[in-house]
């Protein structure tokens, strides 16, 4: 039994973990050549990494306009890392494919995992990342204001206060970059010397305080909700 | 209440989903096969709980399923 966990908030992954089963013919044939050794496997790695490279151009072209700054030959240049990094990767864990999905399928997200990290990455570098608003006035340095509505004042008031009170400098450093500052998740745990994944459990735990407190102030979520 | 799309952006990027969901290494693990089975018209949601949830908390894994999605879709078009 598996039970993927973030924070206080469990699901219990029993039924969708992915269990080994018969593969694909050509899920098979990639698993022999990549297995084989001599010319076969080096002909194998070689046909993967030109699948990988496929796949990381094909990330770096769907994030092109979001980044002008960079030219052909810089995008080319992440590409062939993406692919080259995947690439070990991939052959790391091998053995970790059961054949879920088809294997090409499964390499094509070691692929755009790591263009699309190193793109973000290099959109961030040399810029500074924001860990902590100038002022509490938080909202309004995010270009967040309420309307007219006393419903959205006492909201973002109580969201305020709760930032600043309930969450541990950590979570409250945490969520301010990741959910007000936009800087990118990879981005931020590359600063810090952590991982996506322990970044990401930061935020989960800093969110699940603040809607239960909010909860405790007698908000409602459920106008909450209607109002995301 | 009066409709404020950037309003409702931040408060949804401040509190996340409401739904309990899976953390960034299970949503890995589980990615290729989720995609598959939204490809083939499966109720992936239901096959590979709290992942759909994990999406809409997590801008960097929802940006890779995106990829991933359109990457093996078009290759299935053709």
């Amino acid at each position: 039994m598996s039970v993927a966990t973030v924070g206080g908030a469990q699901v219990d992954s029993t039924t969708s973990r992915s269990e080994a089963r018969p593969l694909d013919p050509e899920s098979r044939e990639w698993l022999r050549g990549l297995r084989s050794e001599g010319r076969e496997h080096d002909e194998a790695v070689e046909r993967l990494h030109a699948l990988l490279l496929r796949a990381a151009r094909y990330e770096c072209a769907r994030r092109r306009p979001s980044l002008p700054h960079l030219r052909g030959n810089d995008l080319d240049d992440i590409a062939n890392q993406a692919a080259d990094d995947a690439l070990v990767s991939i052959l790391a864990r091998l053995d970790n494919f059961r054949g879920a999905s088809r294997f090409t399928t499964w390499a094509y997200k070691f692929a755009l995992l790591e263009a699309a990290v190193k793109l973000r990455r290099r959109a961030w570098q040399g810029r500074e990342v924001p860990l902590e608003p100038e002022t509490w006035g938080l909202f309004s340095s995010a270009g967040i204001e309420p309307d007219q509505s006393a419903e959205q004042s006492e909201l973002l008031d109580t969201l305020q206060g709760a930032i600043a009170e309930v969450l541990s400098p950590h979570q409250r450093r945490v969520l301010v970059a990741l959910a007000l500052n936009g800087v990118p998740i990879d981005v931020l745990a590359e600063r810090l010397n952590t991982t996506r994944g322990a970044l990401y459990k930061t935020l989960h735990d800093a969110r699940r305080k603040l809607r239960s407190h909010l909860e405790e102030q007698g908000l409602s979520l459920e106008t909450l909700e209607e109002t995301k | 209440m009066t409709e404020r799309p950037d309003l409702k952006q931040a408060l949804g990027r401040l509190l996340g989903p409401a739904e309990p969901e899976v953390g960034c290494d299970e949503c890995f693990e589980q990615l290729d096969r989720y995609v598959e089975l939204e490809l083939a018209g499966a109720d992936a949601d239901a096959a590979i709980p709290g992942l759909r949830a994990h999406l809409v908390g997590c801008s960097a894994c929802r940006e890779e399923h995106e990829s991933l999605r359109a990457l093996v879709g078009g290759e299935q078009a053709l």
